[in-house]
């Protein structure tokens, strides 16, 4: 009774925030609205009892991700401009493509009825999230997708600061 | 317990939420604020899946891990693109960018 509550108010939170990331002008409030998105994110896994990643969804999309994205929102304007639309002319065929989207795997998934089909769930073992970390280092379980994904990281990392940060050149024009 | 196709439900709204703001916005960061919400949705399908079908395994739980780490790669590569593209061009609107266009 209390966790359906919980999730139906969670998810008319965080689709309100989603509609709000989406069609904001102003891109700081947009980027406010993902930040309840992400927020309404963890409030599900916590109540899938995914516990860890719940933490982990708090802690990498709040607290880093959303930071990096109105860092560059902040980076990319002029100071003091006007907003302005920030939709293309185009918009009905994106909504017309996501409208239809979400209809028919709305409708796939009662075609479907999972409630009915599948058996009900089992329940999560009490010491899953150490299960999870032994598995992420064990030699015959998944340590190397685990490695395979840290390397990635850090070599979008390096590559990214390469990136922005453009040579010597732009460092001089950049401190003129 | 929630049923299983109200976690599906969700997800499918929030994707398509996502693929609006991917094809409906101008800026790139918020064509990025979009993406970010298309992986949101998917990851609580993952998680849904584990949930109901596999609490008792792993896998489910590793796989959202190993979307954490792209999401995170895919986000810092492509906010340092959209800073050089900035500095290049003097604006982040898709539209700008359009030098291979002839």
């Amino acid at each position: 009774m209390v966790t359906t509550f919980v999730f139906l108010l969670t998810a008319v939170v965080m689709l309100v925030a989603a509609l709000i990331a989406v069609l904001k002008d102003n891109l700081v409030h947009a980027a406010m609205g993902l930040v309840v998105t992400l927020f309404g994110t963890a409030v599900l896994f916590v109540l899938m009892e995914a516990y860890f990643l719940a933490v982990a969804q708090v802690v990498i999309y709040v607290g880093a991700i959303a930071i990096l994205i109105v860092f560059s929102i902040m980076l990319t304007r002029r100071v003091g401009a006007a907003w302005g639309a920030q939709t293309n002319p185009t918009w009905p065929f994106a909504l017309l493509v996501a409208g239809l989207l979400t209809v028919l795997v709305t409708r796939m998934v009662r075609a479907w009825a999972p409630d009915q089909v599948l058996p009900a769930a089992a329940a999560v073992p009490a010491d899953m999230t150490a299960r999870l970390g032994a598995a992420l280092v064990d030699p015959n379980g998944y340590v190397v997708p685990f490695e395979v994904a840290s390397v990635l990281l850090l070599a979008a990392l390096i590559g990214a600061v390469y990136v922005a940060w453009g040579g010597r050149k732009a460092e001089k024009e950049t401190h003129k | 317990m929630i049923p299983l196709s109200w976690y599906l439900v969700v997800a499918a709204l929030l994707f398509g939420i996502g693929v609006y703001g991917v094809l409906a916005r101008k800026n790139a960061v918020a064509i990025l604020i979009g993406l970010e919400l298309m992986f949101n949705a998917v990851l609580v399908n993952v998680l849904a899946f584990w949930r109901y079908l596999q609490p008792g395994e792993t896998a489910g739980l590793v796989f959202a891990v190993v979307i954490f780490a792209v999401a995170a790669a895919e986000v810092a590569v492509g906010l340092a693109l959209f800073i050089a593209v900035y500095r290049k061009f003097g604006s982040s609107d898709v539209d700008d960018i359009n030098l291979l266009k002839w």
